[in-house]
């Protein structure tokens, strides 16, 4: 036994030692080294060996209140949801093994893109494996040569990815200035097509973008679509649950909304949705929904069950919203810096002065009974090192009284916040 | 001053509120070499260039531009072209 074992570990070269293409990392590797010899934890090596409920782990062997997994609605444990997944994998089996184009498209499939025609009310929706891919998918595709993409400097990493992807021209706008945004339409050529990507939420403080001033200024200028990520705003923003573009009335004004299955709606997937009369032909033509594998059978029946009870979810997103604001003015109070003035989303950042605190707080806050996300430069604007917070609708309001008396406790002893 | 002087001296201006540890400019400073600096200290100067010039530079144009002279001698072209 010990021998088969000797040898599995070294059935592949060994090369650690010399210069290669790992050498690149060698800035990362000791970076890390130099964190971890200060005896704390691994931020980034949690692993949660059992889940009780959208908002309860067990992490290290201890009971631990999630408040960093961007399942904000709690469907996740939804007994509807789940059983949908089930009768599924008992019906459809574990997966399609094929590409939405080929022999990847079963009943499910078209069931979860219905269900997001009639939670948006738009003519098509367009069902990817991931959000990561739906972005990729829309931008690269939407935006050729000689065209333009213009997008919010803290975009999120997968609309950078899209536009890598591609082969338009991109150009930056400084975060959520409808100034910048004008004048650099302003200096685009007149006669070329632009696509201006927009978040409804943007993920890292949890600030919410002004899409009425940003639309009139898009609409300022000719050939320009709009596409707005909604990722962190659908469920509990709008009178829909549509997303911010619907809470601020410019939905009239929207091209294309891309979304995500593993936030609200508590799975994994991405979207598109869109009224335009050419859009289906985005099934032949975006790569990244044609050369992967389609989303297996019990994903997309736990993404349609959810969608669908996310329509009449008002009393949860009430509560969501209490929780949020409570907390955000909770930690506000006791002296922590924010990201926001005021809660505008169920994201609530942190800000800590450098990594050494940042880690310090993540840990003492762990060690209490409490899960949030770390998050460093370049994922951050500013070069900032963040605690993010993301609450849930099945938080309960006990629960959140318990968040907020960890954080004061964790916050004195690592002289965060006065003792 | 020849024009191209003139824009070397207008990115000089841009570059120095960014120019943290006081190294001599010329044509060939690299910003990531020399100037050290990090992709959000980039952004940030490449909108203070482009509405100083009323340009647009592309984040295109910005993976081939490695030098400052490369920056004014792309400042120069677009600034034609507009």
């Amino acid at each position: 036994m010990g021998e088969v074992i000797e040898q599995s570990a070294t059935t592949m070269r060994d090369a650690g030692a010399e210069t290669d293409l790992f050498s690149k990392f060698d800035g990362i590797l000791a970076e890390r080294a130099a964190l971890l010899a200060t005896g704390v934890r691994d931020p980034y090596a949690i692993v949660m060996s059992e889940v009780k409920s959208p908002t309860l782990a067990v992490i290290n062997g201890k009971d631990t209140i999630l408040l960093g997994t961007y399942n904000y609605m709690g469907m996740t444990f939804d007994p509807d949801v789940v059983q949908a997944g089930k009768d599924a994998l008992d019906e459809f089996g574990s997966g399609t093994t094929g590409s939405r184009v080929l022999n990847g498209t079963y009943q499910g499939h078209k069931e979860c893109e219905d269900a997001l025609k009639e939670f948006y009310g738009t003519r098509s929706a367009m069902v990817f494996s991931t959000g990561y891919q739906a972005n990729l998918g829309m931008i690269s595709t939407l935006a050729g040569k000689g065209d333009y993409v213009i997008i919010d400097a803290d975009s999120h990493a997968s609309i950078y990815d899209g536009c890598f992807l591609g082969n338009a021209e991109i150009v930056r706008f400084r975060h959520n200035s409808v100034e910048d945004l004008d004048k650099r339409l302003g200096r685009l050529p007149a006669e070329a097509q632009k696509l201006v990507v927009l978040e409804g939420v943007y993920s890292m403080l949890g600030d919410v973008a002004p899409l009425p001033d940003m639309v009139a200024a898009v609409r300022k200028h000719p050939n320009c679509m709009i596409l707005v990520d909604e990722a962190h705003g659908m469920g509990f923003f709008g009178k829909h649950g549509r997303g911010v573009y619907e809470e601020q009335g410019v939905e009239k004004e929207i091209d294309f909304v891309v979304g995500t299955f593993s936030k609200s709606v508590g799975t994994v997937g991405g979207f598109c949705v869109s009224d335009h009369p050419k859009f289906e032909v985005m099934r032949f033509a975006a790569r990244p929904y044609i050369f992967t594998a389609s989303l297996p059978p019990s994903v997309v029946a736990t993404a349609a069950t959810s969608i669908r009870k996310l329509m009449h979810a008002g009393e949860k997103r009430a509560h969501l919203w209490e929780n949020s604001r409570r907390l955000h003015k909770g930690l506000r109070d006791m002296g922590f810096n924010l990201g926001t003035e005021t809660a505008q989303s169920a994201i609530i950042s942190v800000i800590l002065t450098d990594q050494t605190q940042a880690v310090a707080m993540w840990q003492a806050l762990l060690e209490l009974g409490l899960y949030v996300n770390m998050a460093r430069p370049p994922a951050t604007p500013a070069g900032w090192f963040l605690l993010r917070c993301s609450l849930c609708a099945e938080h309960s309001s006990e629960q959140v009284g318990q968040i907020l008396d960890i954080f004061a406790a964790a916050g004195r002893s690592t002289g965060v916040i006065p003792g | 001053m020849s024009d191209r002087q003139d824009v070397f001296a207008q990115v000089a201006a841009q570059i120095e509120p960014f120019n943290k540890k006081g190294v001599t400019l010329a044509d060939g400073t690299s910003f990531a070499k020399d100037l050290e600096w990090d992709s959000l200290t980039v952004m940030d100067f490449v909108a203070a260039i482009e509405d100083e010039f009323d340009i647009i530079i592309t984040m295109n144009m910005q993976a081939e531009i490695e030098t400052i002279g490369q920056l004014v001698d792309a400042v120069l072209k677009l600034r034609a072209e507009g």
